[in-house]
């Protein structure tokens, strides 16, 4: 899926080894700080850290496509999150979530040709005082509507 | 920032900064947790910082960013100590005239105060709240009055003394006692006997234990243990640090979930200042008792909240549980002897080592001691985190603590435990909050996640979303949970849309009870609760769904239809303008109305008419 993409630059993913002694307990970490760094994981990556960690590049793959933080694919500059933790739903997280689609044009799990946004549904976030909540990149935006989705997005180039 | 050599340099290091704290100085507590944090706290912080450095006055009256009141719905909130006052929902704006008029005079601004909902009542101190005045607490008390980035603040107010008091020469074994005699259970969900944990991970002989802060709260709706984590980490640390000397392990891990940053960067700066205080690492206080934490954060997958996943994740696996056959005090993490606890957990053990086992034993009902924090939210006035004893019913916590349902809805049920959990009607709101009484009527106390819904709440509806939130966390590894968890959601799926049959609530039945009692781990044994104890309380909402294809509350949309009434509607144009698909035409003086074949039932229209003009058929 990447193979149109240029090698990446790897001495970062050796930097981020090294951090943690090359122990592969930490390979949880070490991919997710891999992502921080490259903004996803780029295949190359996942290779080399089978080989520094010696195990399996079928462990190092079952672990990156397990769990749903960690992304295979390149994401967009910003990254909206709209949480359907139970506060949030009960709130109109289903008219926050169309409005967004409506807005971007994105369903979830897609990025837009421009980079400039990728969408996910999040299980929660954590803020249910505050419910319907999204976020982008760090950014909580509490107490939403669908009428806010659009200014919202505006402050995001 | 000394390094501590010994017990008693911990004893007179407290003593010191003990008695630099002068409690007659002036202080603006600004709260930092997530919530007032979205509604620009930092930068109500940031101002006060600023503007009493402007007026030369910065020596004389300090501000500090503490962590989560559990006041959210009413942030950003500003307490004024020693005088107790509350302002809430403070804008940066504000910040001037509160200091000229209540810090450096007496006034107390009105505006800013807080209203009694209904009333045109408002209370200025905090304590007269009742919010504030109906709960207890314990665990939270510190959360509200420290910076959690400063040990200082921790230890000034007796903190680490209850690790000094172990240190100081009590027998792990009488530690034990203690944490067993408080009757303390585990708040992470299964209300385990936490002493006799402990007990038999002391007993399991290995050279190599650990202990585990479970700190994944996973479940839809709970923020307790983030709030701590972010706002009180030392007390968490402190527990850990106690539990391990009394199992004899000498490695911690706390696993966090990584969506909350900054629960990991202050529980970071917390082990880093422990580490440099000689509190944690070799040979703490010159005793031969040595202990280090690390932490590993999760990547978000709520199966990891089972222990046995959590213990996979840490390795650096897949998340998938294993069947305890062999419990994991026995062979946990890495094969060895492992004690897990949640995050609340570990807070409550520093506070029964100071106060006695006596005294925690006193607090609560018969069989679930102490107290257990809450967060109260949807549709509920005061959403917010409640700390309340034990045994307090479920009305106390809504309506006394948290104000009841807003906007003159009527009060349809409480979800309580999550995922876990299950619906509780109106009548059961008598029931006493604990353990046992929790589990008895087909829910359970889970993590704290209490979510309140109204009449415009669908029963059915919220049981397929917590269906289908479990579909997409089921690990997969046994059938039971993986097919039977998604064979539930079709189910659901087709009484939400209009094509269920009658059958197919028997159907649903024996799926569940089939996932219940074939799963391994606790993820698909209690998948079926938020469906069975719905199916029980609600039943006539299920039938009303397949036998009249309506839903009651409006929002399973192929089964709802809106209605502008004539009589209400005074054309005001809010419908018009936020319906997201143009349907609604009118204009002023002319009653509105619905074009159906454009519209999508959202009921947007609804929830923004101010004259409750839209309504279902």
């Amino acid at each position: 899926m990447n193979n149109i993409q240029e090698k990446p630059d790897l001495t970062e993913v050796e930097r981020i080894i090294a951090k943690y002694n090359g122990k592969d307990s930490w390979l949880v970490m070490i991919l997710q700080d891999i992502q921080e760094a490259y903004n996803y994981l780029p295949e190359p990556t996942l290779e080399l850290v089978a080989e520094k960690l010696n195990i399996p590049l079928s462990r190092v793959h079952s672990v990156a496509t397990f769990y749903s933080s960690l992304s295979l694919q390149e994401r967009g500059r910003h990254v909206i999150r709209v949480c359907d933790g139970t506060a949030c739903h009960l709130k109109g997280f289903v008219n926050l979530r169309d409005e967004i689609e409506r807005q971007t044009g994105l369903t979830e799990g897609q990025t837009t040709p421009d980079k400039r946004f990728s969408f996910e549904v999040v299980a929660c976030l954590g803020a249910c005082a505050i419910a319907p909540v999204m976020s982008v990149g760090n950014d909580y935006h509490g107490e939403m509507s669908a009428e806010k989705i659009k200014d919202v997005l505006s402050k995001y180039k | 920032m000394p390094k501590l050599g010994t017990i008693n340099e911990l004893t007179a290091y407290a003593q010191e900064l003990k008695a630099q704290c002068d409690p007659s100085k002036p202080c603006v507590t600004v709260c930092g947790g997530t919530g007032c944090r979205a509604n620009h706290g930092l930068e109500v912080a940031s101002m006060f910082e600023k503007l009493l450095k402007e007026k030369g006055v910065c020596d004389d009256i300090d501000v500090r960013t503490t962590g989560c009141h559990g006041f959210c719905a009413q942030g950003p909130l500003v307490v004024l100590v020693p005088k107790g006052v509350l302002y809430v929902s403070v804008k940066p704006t504000d910040v001037e005239e509160i200091i000229t008029s209540s810090v450096q005079a007496d006034e107390i601004i009105e505006r800013l105060t807080y209203r009694l909902p209904g009333t045109k009542k408002r209370i200025a101190k905090e304590e007269e709240i009742p919010f504030y005045a109906n709960q207890k607490r314990l665990v939270f008390a510190g959360s509200t009055k420290m910076d959690p980035t400063r040990i200082e603040d921790y230890i000034a107010v007796g903190g680490y003394s209850s690790f000094r008091k172990v240190l100081s020469g009590v027998e792990p074994e009488e530690i034990i006692d203690w944490v067993e005699k408080s009757g303390l259970r585990g708040r992470g969900g299964g209300g385990f006997q936490t002493g006799r944990k402990w007990r038999s991970c002391r007993k399991s002989q290995a050279a190599t234990k650990y202990v585990i802060c479970n700190g994944d709260e996973g479940d839809p709706g709970a923020f307790i243990d983030r709030s701590i984590m972010e706002g009180n980490p030392h007390s968490v640390l402190e527990g850990m640090a106690i539990g391990a000397y009394a199992i004899g392990s000498n490695h911690g891990y706390i696993y966090v979930r990584l969506e909350y940053p900054l629960a990991i960067e202050n529980l970071q700066i917390a082990i880093e200042q422990a580490r440099e205080h000689g509190l944690l690492g070799d040979n703490i206080l010159g005793t031969d008792f040595s202990f280090d934490i690390l932490i590993s954060r999760g990547a978000g997958a709520f199966v990891c909240g089972e222990s046995t996943a959590l213990m996979a994740s840490i390795e650096g696996f897949v998340g998938e549980p294993r069947a305890k056959h062999i419990h994991t005090t026995e062979k946990g993490l890495f094969g060895m002897p492992t004690n897990l606890n949640n995050v609340e957990t570990w807070a409550n053990i520093p506070l029964i080592i100071e106060k006695g086992w006596q005294w925690f034993a006193g607090i609560g009902s018969k069989n679930s001691k102490g107290t257990k924090v809450f967060s109260v939210v949807g549709k509920v006035r005061n959403t917010g985190l409640v700390e309340v004893p034990m045994g307090i019913t479920l009305r106390e916590i809504i309506y006394d603590i948290c104000g009841g349902v807003p906007d003159n809805r009527k009060f349809k049920g409480v979800q309580t435990g999550g995922p876990s959990g299950g619906c509780l009607p109106e009548e059961k709101l008598d029931l006493q909050v604990d353990f046992d009484c929790l589990t008895e009527a087909g829910s359970m106390m889970g993590s704290g996640g209490m979510i309140v819904m109204d009449d415009r709440s669908c029963m059915v509806e919220v049981a397929r979303y917590f269906t289908e939130f479990l579909t997409r966390e089921s690990c997969g590894k046994c059938t039971a949970c993986r097919e039977g968890v998604m064979q539930m959601l079709e189910i659901l799926d087709r009484m939400t849309t209009g094509k269920a049959e009658m059958s197919d609530i028997d159907l649903l039945e024996e799926v569940c009870l089939y996932v219940k009692e074939n799963s391994i781990c606790g993820l698909g044994k209690s998948a079926p609760n938020p469906t069975l104890s719905s199916l029980k309380y609600f039943r006539d909402e299920y039938l009303e769904h397949i036998e009249h294809k309506r839903c009651r509350a409006g929002i399973c949309r192929d089964l709802t239809t809106f209605i502008i009434s004539d009589d209400k509607c005074k054309a005001c144009g809010k419908c018009i303008k936020s319906c997201p698909v143009e349907a609604i035409t009118g204009q002023k003086k002319v009653t509105h109305v619905i074009d159906y074949d454009a519209c999508i039932s959202c009921g947007v229209c609804r929830e923004v008419c101010p004259f409750d003009a839209v309504d279902t058929k």
